[in-house]
């Protein structure tokens, strides 16, 4: 099964629809009073080869999205459909065999190594599991793992505690690609090193996807590092993708106003900065209660904008952060469909009032 | 010309360690002036944060020792006041946010409460006019509905609101120095542009110097109007913020520069500093860079002779024996008035 060969010309991995909804559990009897909508009907592809980036703020639900297509957290419903086959229908065996083409690298590489085993023992226990080497043959190949992810061979004997967090995070990749996988998800691999390690890591990735053609899910939260590194881009915002398009365009033609805060809160290592700065008001919602509608609206500024134009039959007063606005009544009462926009085909964005 | 606020002076800081003797600070100079941002960039295990806690006393010694140097805060050496004359500096004169704004936060008591008591402890009021003053503060920063706000707990807001909070507090003794330490750094973009402004607002109404202790230089570049880059716990760059994003002259900074990805910008491939940061406990001999810098190409000098911080140009400190003139430039300290002009307000707030 694991062998089923990719029709020409379709994505690696497709993801269709996927929820992931976490009970709240209330009560001595544990009784699901509702649900944290984590993740809220997110679809994608990512293609062989490619890089598909996903941003957005702490609790948007972008590393859920990650583990819940790995498995790693069960999806609530969607689809997940890999080299045309629905990955959520295998079981046992044939489950495990399918695992080996998709990894993980996690943003914490203290956390992610076990403090007990040798590097070796870290990046040969897959080799050994799947069966692929053992012995003195699975030795070399971890060897040969470590030196290609920068580290000297020698270090197979030695204990993540012993190693810098750039160090660990090499060891980290070198697990992930210790099966030679097809997919990797990369959940913030660069978010806890230092500015010089960063560049280093981000590279190593790069040359591991030109020369194992590797696709990568991209997760993280600096616009600037997913823009290098992706060559499309996905915004979530509260357990939904609100806008995604080529890195370049993304970042040149923003269409969904919470993009476009996004892109100018990043500061810009240039004391003569010239772009204009939207510094949005309070904070991300709670994804156990999301605003009614787009779940932007209560910081849209563009529905607001598009309210003073509108007829007052169109229009609708929301209270937020003790305030009160007029916008538009459609952002309250509908959620906008992810359509296409004006701009490069395969521009999507999910906003009533961009074009 | 005027004295600087603070003034620091060839600080040299030791750890006692298992492993021996660590040196976390070593040399470093640097003044800030009334009114002024001044960073320290530079990554983990710089000495950054251990220079920004010297000058608090906020490191208990043993292990720590103050090997020499002096801190000089209005014309006082706080290295010499007694630890009752210094608890009426910290908090009062200057004042400190950090990082983890819920690790700084004591969870059991209310928010009202902890800005209370510093406020009781600071200044000559009594209980009823420090409650009064506690909430002015936080409507000072910003948050909606104070008065409900004073009753709540650190664990019932989010990790915005407690930075705003952190630095309610720290304001609410209205210091000339505000140390903060890596202010945004836990907090997502969208947060961490609501409070640099925030901190820049406050600066303009009130005068307050700040020394931004960061390794973003995002946020240096929009904040700082001076820059002093450490490494290896030296500073090995001072220079106006202008200057040093224009002409950065350390082969450390020059290549900090080039490694950070930028938006808008399609190169593939990203240019490195090769090896890691040295470990304070073996710190290579000669200078502390060499191992990893590309203007050396097998200079002897480089891996013997650490080169101090002279001034290269009329107001650019830099440490390198391959900058040019740098053997005829002046050993002194860095002092910098530079104050860059008001921005143009960066902001277009939209409340929610």
């Amino acid at each position: 099964m694991s062998d089923t060969p990719g029709q020409n010309g379709s994505p690696l991995i497709q993801v269709r629809d996927l929820k992931t909804y976490f009970p709240i559990r209330k009560g001595i009897l544990s009784r699901t009073v509702a649900h944290v909508k984590a993740v809220d009907g997110v679809s994608f592809e990512v293609a062989e080869g490619k890089t598909l980036g996903l941003v957005g703020e702490s609790g948007c639900g972008k590393t859920t999205v990650g583990r819940t297509i790995l498995r790693l957290i069960p999806a609530t419903s969607g689809e997940v459909i890999y080299r045309g086959q629905d990955f959520f229908h295998y079981r046992g065996e044939e489950l495990r065999k399918l695992r080996r083409h998709m990894q993980i690298i996690f943003q914490d590489p203290v956390s992610s190594l076990n403090p007990r085993m040798t590097v070796g023992n870290i990046i040969g226990e897959p080799i050994e599991v799947h069966g692929i080497a053992k012995g003195s043959e699975k030795v070399d190949r971890v060897a040969s793992l470590l030196q290609r992810v920068g580290l000297d061979p020698g270090y197979a004997s030695r204990y993540p505690h012993e190693f810098s967090g750039g160090q660990r995070q090499r060891i980290g990749i070198a697990r992930a690609i210790s099966l030679s996988p097809e997919f990797i998800v990369c959940d913030e691999p660069v978010s806890a090193l230092d500015v010089s390690i960063q560049s280093q890591i981000l590279n190593l990735l790069n040359d591991l996807q030109d020369e194992l053609k590797i696709a990568y899910l991209f997760i993280a939260h600096n616009l600037a590092v997913v823009e290098h590194f992706s060559d499309d881009v996905a915004v979530m915002y509260l357990g939904r993708i609100v806008e995604k398009a080529s890195g370049h365009e993304l970042y040149r033609n923003p269409k969904h106003p919470y993009t476009e805060s996004l892109l100018s809160a990043v500061p810009e290592p240039d004391p003569r900065p010239k772009k204009r700065r939207i510094v949005l008001g309070g904070e991300v919602p709670s994804p156990a209660n999301p605003p009614t509608g787009c779940a932007f609206h209560p910081r849209c500024p563009l529905a607001r904008i598009a309210a003073e134009n509108a007829s007052a039959k169109d229009t609708v007063e929301i209270t937020s952060g003790g305030q009160t606005f007029r916008v538009l009544r459609k952002c309250v009462e509908e959620a906008p469909p992810l359509e296409q926009k004006q701009g490069e085909a395969g521009h999507l964005a999910a906003c009533w009032v961009t074009k | 010309m005027p004295e600087p606020l603070l003034q620091i002076s060839e600080l040299n800081v030791a750890f006692d360690t298992a492993r021996g003797e660590v040196r976390p600070v070593r040399d470093v100079s640097l003044s800030i002036y009334p009114g002024q941002t001044v960073a320290v960039v530079g990554e983990s295990g710089c000495g950054k944060s251990v220079t920004a806690m010297s000058i608090l006393r906020l490191i208990p010694s043993p292990p720590s020792k103050v090997l020499s140097g002096s801190i000089r805060f209005q014309g006082r050496d706080l290295l010499s006041l007694s630890e009752k004359e210094m608890q009426s500096v910290r908090g009062k004169e200057i004042a400190m946010i950090f990082q983890e704004p819920m690790t700084s936060l004591n969870p059991v008591y209310s928010i009202g409460d902890q800005i209370a008591e510093a406020v009781v402890l600071h200044q000559n009021v009594g209980s009823r006019e420090a409650m009064r003053i506690a909430e002015q503060s936080l409507r000072d920063v910003g948050i909606a509905d104070p008065h409900r706000r004073m009753r709540e707990y650190p664990h019932e807001m989010s990790g915005g609101m407690r930075q705003r909070i952190m630095i309610a507090m720290a304001l609410s003794c209205k210091p000339k120095l505000l140390i903060a330490d890596e202010p945004t750094t836990a907090l997502d973009v969208t947060i961490q542009a609501q409070i640099l402004e925030l901190l820049r607002k406050i600066q303009r109404q009130t005068g307050m110097a700040i020394m931004l202790i960061t390794h973003d230089l995002g946020v240096v570049a929009e904040n700082a109007d001076v820059v002093n880059v450490m490494y290896a716990s030296r500073i090995v760059e001072s220079a106006t913020v202008e200057d040093l994003f224009d002409r950065p002259k350390h082969p450390y900074t020059q290549g900090l520069f080039r490694s950070i990805p930028k938006l808008g910008t399609t190169a593939k491939r990203l240019d490195t500093i090769t090896g890691t940061v040295p470990n304070p406990a073996k710190f290579p001999a000669g200078c502390k860079f060499h191992p990893r810098c590309d203007k050396m190409n097998g200079d002897p000098i480089c891996a013997t002779v650490e080169p101090l911080l002279r001034e290269i140009a009329p107001g650019h400190w830099a440490s390198c024996h391959h900058v040019e003139n740098f053997a005829n430039s002046p050993v002194t300290l860095p002092q910098l008035q530079h104050k860059r002009e008001d921005m143009v307000p960066l902001a277009t707030e939209v409340k929610a």
